[in-house]
């Protein structure tokens, strides 16, 4: 239960069906671009890949003011200013890219987003081995138009599921061939993703 | 992996029938182990073809790969494109239909359609090569193998002799072995009888390889099957030959045509062809002799007013005349005619090799040749008229293998040697060639279209290869199979006695295993010949 627990970094603020925004439980405790988060609607298991992340003030339009003139570190900003954490609020947004009702994985949108206050949790790495299985979420990936380039977010996702394989290199080689095929004709883009995931 | 354990290369993903089918290969099939020329079985839906792969080459999904290639210190990025925007296709030319139950018939049937789109492509196995190429059996003889597996591949030889072959390839690529093997094949499993016109000593008793070492032939081999002929006893004793007979060539038996086949070799004008008619006519069976025995001036000057021949053509005609006497083995009479005892050992069905021994010069070889073949093809018009006629059997078939044969068979004189009559003819009277050369390209077009079946070893000149492949369907695929033939051993295998072209690594010949092989047949053919014999005799 613990490790569950731990593996609990936030809760759905905002969601549609192709992405959610969640929020950070702990300051800065983001999970990292490109890993595989997900989240649960009843039955119906979501799995997303955590594309964006922010931290801001949790009063929209107010900023953050520079408080560090007067001390030797930037840990001694927080430590003298305790109300920071709670000020400050660390976002992130995942792209759906995966559902699971039942056993059944499926590489597509699920038939309902995410709920709000929905619980989203890292996958552990048995999941995102099982998930990675097949490369069909490269699709939407390539396919989505998000504030960061879809050749960056692709690079960066398939960066993170490899950490999770012993053999790093033969899995990255099976998703550069999928990318090769998706990428048929743009020569260009396959090779700033593979230039991006080469070991 | 297919069903059967043969390795896939990849899916059929366009093509046609005339061209043949494009076939992408798998990711882990690397096109470095593709080789022209094998055997390859595409799984259609509802039949199965096996085809040939004809050529290879390299693709890449997106041209702007091949603008900028990936950094040769970057082997992840090659690996990934590999089998991906960079992939290999190969091309096959689907050649037949196998183990169909469309069509309810089993064996190979040649192809009318095509496999459908991504049909998976695999190597054949050797299973599939049998089905085509058949068994080794009382008929079929052991040639060769494909050029990378060890199946056999065989040859129909009653289908073979039933029309006229050739044998073609560069000088030095193993066409005599390959003949040898070939008449090794006819003589175990063929019911026809040869008369190997054997210019270079080579078939009769033994020959020598490349590298200098001396190879059993026919007679050693055969012993009773197989009788040596010389025209040049003292050089067949001189390498040890047990000959049969010794041919002798009388002056009367040179008719005038013969003289007018070799026009060119004895440098003959058409004048004094036309004045050996006339003098044939005139003397008769004696003629020859007559004219080189004519030194009066007086009757010589008779002569040719009497016929109205030119002082110089006369003089022309007797030079020419003369290179013919000073042949070692022509005499004004023999009692034995050496047609009359090629038959006869025909008759018995014994095969005859003619050893030319010294004389290998090319009066010699075409004189001796067109007589001894138009007397003997004769002979078997007559026999096959009058068998037809009472309904009797017809005679054996028979096999004359010629070599250098484009001296017979080129287009000028084609059209008159005996040779060009036998190819043309083909089996009406039980008479085929095997004809052996080095310049197809030398021989008339219209007697190469009517080789039964072709077996061509390296052949890098184009006239060349265009003319022995002239009329094949998929011949620019074959030529490209054909000029990548090794230079040794392999050959390219075509027409009325294999159901498909075949490339080749021909049957080892020269070792003491290889001798054995063929003579344990011979025996097993004894037995065999024994247990019927003794059938028949009790009944």
């Amino acid at each position: 239960m613990r490790v569950n627990e731990d593996s609990r970094v936030g809760e759905v603020i905002e969601a549609a069906t192709t992405e959610f925004t969640a929020q950070c439980y702990e300051l800065y405790r983001i999970p990292p671009l490109g890993s595989l988060v997900k989240t649960r609607d009843q039955d119906v298991t979501l799995y997303a890949i955590v594309y964006y992340a922010t931290t801001r003030g949790i009063e929209p339009g107010r900023r953050a003011i520079a408080r560090g003139k007067d001390e030797a570190s930037e840990e001694d900003i927080y430590r003298s200013s305790p109300q920071l954490a709670e000020l400050l609020r660390s976002e992130f947004g995942a792209l759906v890219v995966g559902n699971k009702q039942g056993d059944k994985l499926c590489h597509y949108l699920p038939p309902q987003p995410a709920r709000i206050h929905a619980f989203v949790h890292r996958c552990s790495p048995d999941e995102v081995k099982e998930f990675s299985q097949s490369f069909g979420f490269l699709n939407i990936l390539l396919g989505s138009r998000l504030p960061v380039p879809a050749e960056e977010l692709a690079a960066a996702s398939l960066r993170q599921l490899s950490q999770v394989y012993d053999d790093r290199r033969a899995f990255l080689v099976n998703a550069g061939r999928e990318l090769a095929v998706l990428l048929g004709g743009e020569y260009g883009r396959l090779r700033n993703i593979l230039e991006r995931i080469r070991e | 992996m297919s069903e059967d354990g043969s390795p896939r290369l990849g899916i059929v993903v366009s093509g046609s029938l005339n061209k043949g089918m494009e076939v992408r290969l798998d990711a882990a099939v690397s096109v470095e182990d593709m080789v022209v020329g094998r055997y390859v079985v595409i799984e259609g839906k509802r039949q199965r073809f096996f085809g040939m792969l004809t050529d290879i080459s390299l693709e890449a999904a997106d041209r702007e790969i091949t603008f900028s290639p990936p950094d040769t210190t970057d082997p992840f990025t090659a690996e990934v494109l590999a089998g991906t925007g960079t992939y290999g296709m190969v091309h096959v030319l689907p050649l037949l239909g196998i183990g169909g139950d469309v069509t309810g018939v089993e064996g190979p049937q040649p192809v009318k359609t095509v496999p459908g789109h991504f049909s998976v492509v695999n190597l054949a196995s050797q299973p599939d090569v049998e089905l085509v190429f058949g068994r080794e059996d009382e008929k079929r003889f052991h040639i060769g193998t494909p050029l990378d597996m060890e199946t056999k591949i065989c040859l129909d030889l009653e289908e073979l002799v039933k029309r006229s072959n050739g044998i073609f390839g560069k000088s030095g690529t193993g066409k005599t072995f390959l003949t040898r093997l070939l008449l090794i094949g006819m003589l175990q499993k063929s019911k026809a009888v040869n008369l190997i016109v054997d210019m270079h000593n080579e078939y009769g008793w033994e020959g020598s390889s490349e590298r200098g070492h001396k190879v059993k032939a026919l007679k050693q081999l055969f012993p009773s099957q197989v009788a040596v002929f010389t025209l040049d006893e003292e050089n067949s004793k001189k390498r040890r030959v047990s000959t049969d007979f010794v041919v002798r060539i009388g002056y009367d038996e040179v008719e005038p045509e013969d003289i007018a086949l070799l026009r060119q070799t004895l440098g003959l004008t058409e004048p004094a062809v036309e004045a050996v008619y006339q003098l044939a006519r005139r003397f008769k069976q004696n003629w020859l002799r007559e004219v080189l025995e004519l030194d009066d001036t007086e009757a010589i000057k008779g002569l040719r007013e009497e016929f109205n021949i030119h002082e110089g053509t006369f003089q022309n005609l007797k030079r020419g005349l003369g290179i013919i006497r000073r042949l070692p083995f022509m005499v004004p009479h023999v009692e034995e005619k050496a047609v009359r005892r090629v038959l006869e050992y025909l008759d018995r069905g014994l095969n005859v090799v003619l050893e030319f021994g010294r004389f290998r010069d090319v009066t010699a070889y075409t004189l001796v040749a067109n007589m001894l073949s138009r007397r003997i093809y004769n002979q078997y018009q007559e026999r096959t008229e009058r068998a037809m006629g009472e309904d009797s059997p017809r005679p054996r078939p028979l096999v004359i293998t010629i070599e250098e044969a484009h001296k017979f068979l080129s287009p000028e004189v084609a059209s008159q040697t005996i040779f060009g009559t036998i190819a043309r003819e083909m089996r009406k009277y039980n008479v085929t060639l095997l004809v052996i050369d080095q310049r197809p390209s030398g021989i008339d077009e219209e007697v190469l279209s009517q080789l039964g079946t072709k077996i061509t070893c390296l052949l890098d000149n184009e006239r060349d290869v265009d003319s022995v492949l002239s009329g094949v369907s998929g011949k620019s695929e074959l030529k490209s199979v054909l000029s990548r033939l090794e230079s040794k051993q392999q050959a390219l295998i075509f027409g009325h006695a294999v159901p498909m072209p075949a490339p080749i690594k021909i049957r080892e010949y020269g070792s003491a295993e290889s001798y054995r092989s063929f003579s344990v047949r011979d025996k097993a053919d004894l037995k065999q010949t024994a247990e019927k014999d003794i059938e028949e005799l009790w009944g």
